[in-house]
């Protein structure tokens, strides 16, 4: 019988070899595989099983965490939500993550590795680091004028401090809680439900991601382009235009909403936004020379980052020369974004040249320790600085004498440029009222904020005077909150 | 873990070669390493606490002091009455209990309404409690070969008990009284190796004779037929109800466990070629024909099959990332997810928490255990001189490692899932009870082998 039982026991050791062998392969060979089943919960339960870092606006968390006690522990929470969305975007357990929330992901759930003191430290312990701290560029101030501003209009703000490129508002309404798309509850779903039917797209980010005709702002980039192509050397001699403007090829004319434009000097073209001044001005430069200057400064560049994606901005390349006539001054399909606007007149305020705009100071770890730093950086040199210098006079000039009185500030130097922009088809719709400008206060040394504004349903008379009367006052509230809180 | 086994296998088989002084007795190293698996148990239940909530647990030294006693009181019985048995079972059946309450217990604070640690300690005393009375009313194992057939009756009417309650998650094999809920099947198992032992060891050598005289006069028959008739019919009966209660684990284990023993009792192959062809026949019909069976084998086959279909991963998916989870190395005690795989989580599947937890080291290092358990077992059987006894020590043996085979293949998708109780492991009053009744029989019988060894008693009995 010996045997006998010798082999059964044999049976059983092999039995129990086939365990070990089988596990192996479970735990050791194939594990990869089952770790990235999009159906295993693990990463999830890590992601959320801590609460994520902080976005700061001036010194200040406008973020939080909140400990359900869920599989899913810590939801997202956010202080002033809506006033900030544009720029914190929202943090969902089940929607995904967008704008910095969705940019600075890794350090914000304490993956990035740049966040362990030592590399591949968290890979032999399994520890996860906690989630680090995003300190922005906003200035509270500035942001809440501006949200206040737009009040129930649709529209978006962008402000920049020139010098540097920082973003010191970005704004965009109608806006929403992020908060309220944090869990994975039926509230969330609900939420999301309500939002993406929401006919005024609350989860559009219009400073950023929405694309606007600059109507007559982008005169701006016209008359740099002229005065850089020594088209115009001499701001107040007559333009030899006439009124009204036949387009080049076509029997359509063009009409100014303002008197006194035929062969009106350059200024009071810019003081007074005279369309077939600037049209002209744009077929004289030509096709090249306008596509060259709009490029500098940041149209056509679809890879601009803040960190977060900023959809580009264009100036059509291929046109014949009416179409060049209409695009000079912010029409046909010429399309900015907010920021994209506030660049150009930040361009202007800082002697031509156009910083990178940024809206991440720096992140930091959970206990402070800064694991990266953003930076001044030129993007392009838009235009020579004298004819910044000349151009500043301009918007000076608009702000002083002409259709931008509104955006005036005591004790401070502010230059500007109103625009309206038809659009919708044979411009039917409700013109969008623009305003871009700049600020200095009278004991700094330079502008310190440049800013846009578009506000999409401009309850005005169709006409030039709307983006002086909807846009310009919400500009002035926000440039008078960064002067005012100016270190 | 594998330091004890070290110590241990030097000593080698011991077959008929009486050792020319007294036997040591060893129980100072049995102490030793039973005060080590308890340490061991409390170690992992603070380190649950640490690991959950940042502090020792408050319950850390009751738990400690539970087990340890009862740890203790099963060593002085054995002190007492089995000083010659083997030194590494208690230690062993120690670690294993002692393991599966602290992960039980690391699983009831992710459900809080449904904490099954405390009973689980209770059953376990009670285990313990039957461990000591073995050990102190059973002087000697051949007294129950007069009891094998009161124990198969028992064994049938126990497996028969549940068809008359309500089913539960599909199977019956529950019988619930006041709130008490009972697994006969288990405490069966127990009985009809006795049974087979008993029969086959009375029997072997016309099993033998009669097998080949059949075999040569009429050759179509299978051989042995009159005598093997009511060993089959016995194992057919409790198979069929086992297979009416869908109890489909426990029916492979009543029919391993019988080719084992046929086998180690006959010695003849042709019985594991008729067995194993019988088992296929078997597993083909009931995996295609019924249907609760058929959709475990395609899990098996498909175990992302209910992802790839959009209804979510099932137990069996489950189970397998946290087995996936663990890697080699674990996440550490309390660090792990296995909480996903659902209900039967502290049951059929706490081996998928273990695997998780511990990782690969610590899952291998727990059937290192159960190997040695097993080993254990045989060498027992190995050791002694009687039939009855080797088969017994053959078929417990058989019965744990078995069914450490079915279910934890069965978790690591080795196998087709069947639902059942890793011994000691696992939550389940019925489970843990009768696995501390197997060890006291293993005790008795290797104190027997020992004894014989030391008495130089004559020759040895079975010749096959």
């Amino acid at each position: 019988m010996t045997k006998y039982i010798r082999r059964a026991a044999a049976l059983c050791a092999l039995l129990l070899l086939a365990l070990l062998v089988n596990a192996t392969r479970v735990q050791v060979f194939q594990s990869r595989a089952y770790d990235d089943n999009p159906a295993n919960r693990r990463p999830s339960i890590a992601r959320w099983g801590q609460p994520r870092g902080d976005i700061v606006v001036e010194g200040r968390p406008v973020t939080g965490s909140k400990d359900t006690g869920e599989q899913l522990r810590y939801e997202r929470t956010y202080r002033e939500g809506p006033l900030y969305a544009p720029v914190t975007g929202f943090a969902s357990q089940v929607y995904g993550t967008t704008f910095l929330e969705h940019a600075e992901d890794s350090v914000l759930d304490g993956s990035d590795p740049l966040l362990s003191f030592l590399p591949l430290w968290n890979d032999i312990t399994r520890d996860q680091n906690a989630g680090g701290e995003v300190v922005t560029t906003l200035r509270a101030a500035a942001q809440r004028a501006a949200y206040r501003g737009l009040g129930a209009r649709r529209g978006a703000v962008a402000a920049l401090e020139p010098a540097t490129g920082r973003v010191l508002a970005l704004v965009s309404r109608p806006s929403y809680d992020p908060g309220a798309l944090s869990g994975n509850g039926p509230k969330a779903a609900e939420a999301w439900a309500r939002l993406n039917g929401d006919a005024g797209k609350p989860l559009l980010n219009r400073a950023v991601r929405q694309t606007y005709p600059p109507g007559s702002t982008f005169k701006v980039v016209t008359a740099a382009a002229a005065l850089d192509a020594g088209v115009v050397t001499d701001l107040d001699a007559p333009t030899r235009s006439p009124d009204p403007y036949t387009l080049p090829g076509t029997s359509t004319s063009l009409a100014n909403e303002a008197e006194g434009c035929e062969n009106a000097s350059l200024r009071y073209a810019f003081e007074w936004s005279c369309n077939t001044v600037f049209a002209k001005l744009g077929v004289d430069v030509g096709l090249d020379a306008m596509t060259d200057t709009a490029r500098a400064f940041g149209f056509d560049n679809s890879g601009l980052r803040i960190p977060f994606s900023v959809a580009p901005s264009s100036f059509d390349t291929e046109m014949d020369r009416a179409q060049l006539a209409l695009s000079s001054i912010g029409q046909f399909d010429t399309r900015a974004t907010p920021l994209q606007m506030a660049l150009v007149t930040a361009a202007v305020a800082n002697g031509g040249s156009v910083r990178s705009p940024y809206l991440v100071e720096r992140t930091t770890t959970a206990s402070g320790r800064t694991v990266s730093a953003s930076g001044t950086r030129t993007l392009r040199q838009a235009m020579h600085p004298a004819t910044a210098m000349r151009l500043r006079a301009l918007m000076r000039g608009v702000v002083e004498e002409g259709t931008g009185a509104n955006a005036a500030i005591r004790h401070a130097t502010v230059g500007g440029k109103t625009g309206t922009a038809q659009h919708g088809i044979g411009n039917s719709g409700t013109p969008y009222a623009w305003f871009i400008g700049w600020a200095q206060s009278d004991d700094a040394v330079e502008p310190q904020v440049a800013v846009a504004v578009v506000v999409e349903d401009a309850e005005a008379v169709r006409g030039e005077i709307s983006g002086g009367g909807d846009a310009a006052p919400i500009a002035r509230e926000v440039m008078e909150a960064v002067l005012r809180t100016a270190d | 873990m594998t330091a004890k086994s070290g110590t241990t296998l030097a000593t080698g088989p011991s077959d008929p070669s009486p050792p020319a002084v007294r036997l040591l007795r060893r129980r100072g190293v049995e102490f030793t390493l039973t005060v080590v698996a308890v340490l061991l148990s409390v170690y992992g239940y603070c380190a649950v606490g640490l690991a959950k909530n940042g502090n020792v647990p408050p319950g850390a030294a009751d738990y400690g002091a539970g087990l340890g006693v009862l740890a203790l009181l099963a060593h002085l019985v054995v002190r007492l009455r089995a000083p010659y048995a083997d030194p590494l079972l208690l230690p062993i059946a120690v670690l294993l209990n002692g393991l599966g309450l602290v992960l039980i217990h690391r699983l009831d604070l992710e459900t809080p309404a449904d904490r099954a640690a405390p009973a689980q300690l209770n059953w376990s005393a009670l285990g313990v409690v039957l461990f000591i009375t073995v050990m102190a009313l059973l002087r000697d194992h051949r007294v129950l070969q007069r009891y094998a057939y009161v124990s198969v009756v028992a064994a049938l009417a126990l497996l028969a008990l549940p068809v008359l309650f309500p089913p539960v998650n599909g199977a019956r094999i529950w019988v619930r009284i006041a709130g008490f809920s009972l697994q006969p099947g288990e405490f069966a198992k127990v009985l009809l190796a006795l049974f087979f032992a008993s029969y086959l060891a009375a029997n072997r050598n016309a099993l033998a004779y009669a097998g080949r005289r059949i075999w040569r006069f009429k050759r179509l028959q299978l051989p042995t037929g009159r005598v093997l008739g009511p060993v089959v019919t016995i194992w057919l009966l409790s198979v069929g109800v086992l297979v009416l209660e869908r109890d489909l684990g426990t029916s492979l284990l009543y029919f391993g466990l019988f080719v084992i023993m046929l086998y180690v009792a006959t010695g003849r192959t042709g019985w594991i070629a008729v067995g194993l062809l019988l088992a296929c026949v078997g597993a083909v019909a009931v995996g295609s024909l019924e249907p609760h069976v058929h959709s475990r084998v395609e899990d098996w086959l498909h175990p992302f099959a209910s992802i790839e279909a959009g209804r979510g991963p099932n137990q069996l998916a489950q189970s397998l990332f946290a087995f996936a989870a663990g890697g080699l190395l674990g996440t550490g005690l309390g660090l792990g997810h296995s909480v996903l795989i659902g209900f039967a989580v502290k049951s059929d599947f706490i081996l998928a928490t273990a695997g998780e937890e511990l990782g690969l080291a610590g899952l291998s290092a727990i059937f290192l255990l159960y190997a040695l358990l097993v080993e254990r077992g045989y060498r027992a059987g190995l050791a002694l001189r009687d039939p009855f006894g080797r088969l017994l020590a053959t078929g417990l043996a058989s019965i744990v490692a078995l069914q450490v085979f079915v279910i934890a293949g069965g978790v690591t998708g080795l196998i087709p899932l069947t639902g059942m109780a890793m011994p000691f492991l696992a939550q389940g009053g019925s489970s843990v009870v009768t696995n501390w009744i197997i060890v006291a029989l293993l005790m008795r019988l290797s104190d027997s082998a020992r004894r014989q060894d030391d008495r130089r008693e004559g020759p040895e009995g079975s010749g096959a």
